[in-house]
């Protein structure tokens, strides 16, 4: 046991939640631990392979719950390692949602225009640009071609990626090899570090108790390198505050571990999980058609046949992002790329007589599978997902050595969440099947439920305590010094990839957590420039401050 | 069963097999193959490696196979009563089941609601992933040695040293107006 071993600040999980506390607490002159339960894995680590036990499935999770399947990061850098580096803000009508309480879910301080500035901060720390078509891939150009062909906009995505190093090579998911993604490997981390901050991986965090002083001791369990299933040892580090960033599918299932040496949890711990609305279609591309209706030509003769080629979602459509339509009929269709196997195994047949997933229907479609493209749906969800008691340890009974694993997240659809999923289905439908450019089917949800990448909400902010686990500075109620700053924290779905939203929430609790720090004597100032010395940002938020930071 | 049934493992090898086969149906790897039903032509889950993933104790389902070997077998008993099929002792019940009856027991299996989906879940997906990308081996070995899903997929080949890259990923032209209201950061407003 290392039960004397402390620090001042904890942090629980290093995707960007737990990444901007670290640095700008470290920065501040804070002592940081942050405690990582995945591998710490960097660019020549990162393999193309599709072997179980390569990069791909050390860095990643799946969760299958009842009813909702979670996908998210499981490494040092978290979600920013293995995603797709889209990073649009949230549209403004995201802020006014009502969900399922009937009246504004997010704290009254929020809005689109309060949260701009830090998302300017974000931009500059990763950074985020805006692409141009000479960007756009195959799959990209076709989504836009076929939009507009139906009458639609398109748009290409701001994404945290470094074009000119990257390869189009589709690995994402497995760790950028090429080091074109922005990650936080390349920025809050490695500014957190040089601070002074302390990064250990394959630490799972199992619970909190209380010290006797205030502050907060931290139990984990240390998780065998190759094999998640084995534990080799376990320790405790006591801190004056903790910062829970495990993610949205993982910092509840902590909580509710810690409550019985914590005491009681809000109710909103664990519940108003939202799977931000998501679903995907994928369409069997007809690429004759492709070349007459759209006039799409690769210049070698073919004119699609690309599923293979090019980076995560390039190019979105935008035109359901319409504040005045009702809520649970807004989302973005995006383009998207994902690997065979995680990629594959839950499209359907189109026009199958038989099993649509699986079978000889299946197996036919797979053989035209570079001429897939699949659409990511990113709806208005209804916050329904509740997660059940904890398991043992983490957050899922692990069945594989990596990756699988069962957890318990209950998840039954709502009318609402499915209302939004089949007008999303049918306006890709209109898109992708109008004068037979191809044939679409969505997703099974038969099989592992609902599925997300972006699992958000299960720890919210909010202005209710009946509705919200913590207030709009992160802090969870009842509990002070225990600060929650991952994906559990945005209130609800928003329409958009939610990276960008995560971050600039996290960097906005920042000035409130410094000061809570400071309240119980660690000394630390805020003020930390951007990542790489940069200033524009914080000159942006430097008006923000002295209302998050006051009495 | 009569004295000269296929002893335990190899009912377990030919139950499991003709589970994975109809996943991901195959041609029979020689004739009279019994496990594999030959629903489809070319290579299925069981040439493409679904038993040696399944059967990799990284995966995590060996330890059931036996269980799920006695439950499958189990299960088509009960559903050739129903459907008041004769099925031939020389093999096990889930492989002496036509095709489609395979099949037909397989959806039961898997609906939402039935008790025990998950397990059959399991089996599906990796049956499904031998074939989509055979994780059981190196991707780089796993085309070299002409893995039969890898193959069906139309994989592009890597690079010389083992990597993939496209240079060539774009049409290099608009191709749709944008959003009206797209902000100057380019995000929807």
């Amino acid at each position: 046991m290392t039960s004397l071993e402390s620090t001042d600040v904890l942090v629980i999980g290093s995707g960007f939640g737990g990444a901007i506390a670290a640095y700008h607490l470290a920065a501040g002159g804070a002592r940081v631990v942050v405690l990582e339960r995945g591998p710490w894995l960097e660019g020549k680590d990162f393999e193309h392979d599709f072997k179980l036990g390569s990069s791909s499935t050390r860095i990643f999770d799946f969760v299958v719950g009842d009813g909702m399947s979670v996908l998210s990061g499981n490494c040092v850098g978290g979600g920013s390692v293995v995603y797709f580096a889209a990073m649009p803000r949230a549209p403004r009508f995201v802020f006014e949602r009502t969900g399922s309480i009937g009246r504004r879910m997010w704290p009254g301080a929020l809005t689109r225009d309060t949260l701009e500035p830090w998302y300017d901060r974000v931009a500059e720390a990763m950074p985020v640009t805006k692409q141009s078509w000479d960007d756009v891939t195959y799959a990209g150009g076709l989504w836009a071609a076929a939009c507009h062909h139906a009458g639609h906009t398109a748009n290409p995505v701001p994404v945290a990626v470094d074009n000119a190093r990257c390869t189009n090579c589709n690995w994402m998911m497995a760790g950028c090899r090429f080091d074109a993604k922005r990650s936080l490997l390349f920025n809050y981390l490695p500014a957190a570090l040089a601070h002074g901050a302390q990064i250990r991986p394959m630490h799972e965090v199992q619970h909190l108790s209380r010290t006797g002083d205030g502050g907060y001791r931290v139990h984990y369990n240390v998780i065998d390198d190759e094999d998640y299933r084995i534990h080799t040892g376990s320790g405790t580090i006591d801190a004056k505050i903790v910062i829970l960033a495990a993610g949205a599918g993982a910092t509840p299932v902590i909580l509710q571990r810690s409550e019985p040496a914590l005491g009681r949890m809000p109710h909103a711990v664990g519940r108003y999980f939202s799977g931000n609305g998501e679903r995907l279609n994928t369409a069997v591309i007809d690429e004759d058609r492709a070349r007459e209706v759209l006039g799409l030509d690769r210049g070698d003769g073919l004119a699609y046949a690309a599923n293979q080629i090019g980076r995560g979602p390039v190019v979105a459509n935008w035109d359901r992002l319409d504040g005045s339509l009702p809520e649970y009929s807004r989302f973005s269709l995006e383009q998207l790329y994902f690997p065979p196997g995680l990629g594959t195994i839950l499209a359907q047949a189109p026009e199958a007589a038989g099993p649509t997933w699986f079978g000889v229907e299946k197996k036919e479609m797979l053989k035209r599978w570079q001429s897939w493209l699949t659409i990511f749906t990113i709806s208005e969800d209804d916050n329904e997902g509740v997660f059940g008691l904890p398991p043992a340890t983490g957050n899922a009974v692990r069945i594989s050595q990596q990756m699988l694993g069962r957890g318990n997240l209950r998840y039954q659809p709502t009318a609402n969440t499915l209302r939004g999923w089949a007008e999303s289905d049918a306006a890709v439908r209109d898109i992708l099947e109008r004068d037979g450019i191809g044939k679409v089917m969505p997703w099974t949800n038969d099989v592992v439920g609902a599925y997300t990448v972006h699992p958000l909400a299960s720890c919210r902010i909010g202005d209710d305590p009946a509705t919200s686990a913590l207030d709009d500075r992160h802090e969870l109620r009842g509990h002070p010094g225990i600060f929650v700053t991952d994906g559990s924290a945005v209130p609800g779905g928003l329409t958009v990839n939610p990276a960008m939203t995560i971050a600039a929430l996290a960097e906005r609790a920042m000035p409130g957590i410094v000061r809570a720090a400071r309240d119980r004597g660690v000394s630390v100032t805020y003020g930390a420039p951007s990542p790489d010395g940069a200033t524009a940002g914080r000159r942006g938020t430097a008006a923000l401050v002295p209302s998050l930071t006051s009495d | 069963m009569p004295s000269d049934a296929p002893v335990e493992e190899e009912i377990r090898k030919m139950t499991i097999e003709a589970f994975a086969d109809t996943i991901v149906p195959g041609e029979k790897r020689w004739p009279g193959d019994r496990a594999v039903a030959g629903a489809s032509a070319g290579p299925g889950a069981v040439a493409a490696g679904a038993l040696e993933l399944l059967e990799w104790s990284a995966t995590g389902v060996v330890d059931g196979l036996d269980e799920l070997t006695r439950m499958l077998n189990d299960q088509a008993r009960a559903h050739a009563g129903w459907r008041g099929l004769s099925l031939d002792p020389a093999v096990p019940p889930f492989v002496a089941l036509p095709f489609g009856e395979r099949t037909a027991l397989i959806q039961a299996l898997i609906s939402p609601g039935h008790p025990e989906k998950d397990v059959w879940v399991s089996l599906a997906l990796f049956s499904n992933m031998a074939f989509d990308t055979g994780a059981h081996m190196n991707t780089l070995d796993a085309i070299a040695e002409g893995h039969p899903g890898i193959k069906a997929l139309g994989l592009f080949m890597p690079d010389a040293d083992g990597l993939w890259r496209f240079p060539r990923y774009g049409y290099g032209r608009q191709l749709a107006e944008l959003h009206p209201h797209t902000t100057p950061s380019g995000s929807p407003a």
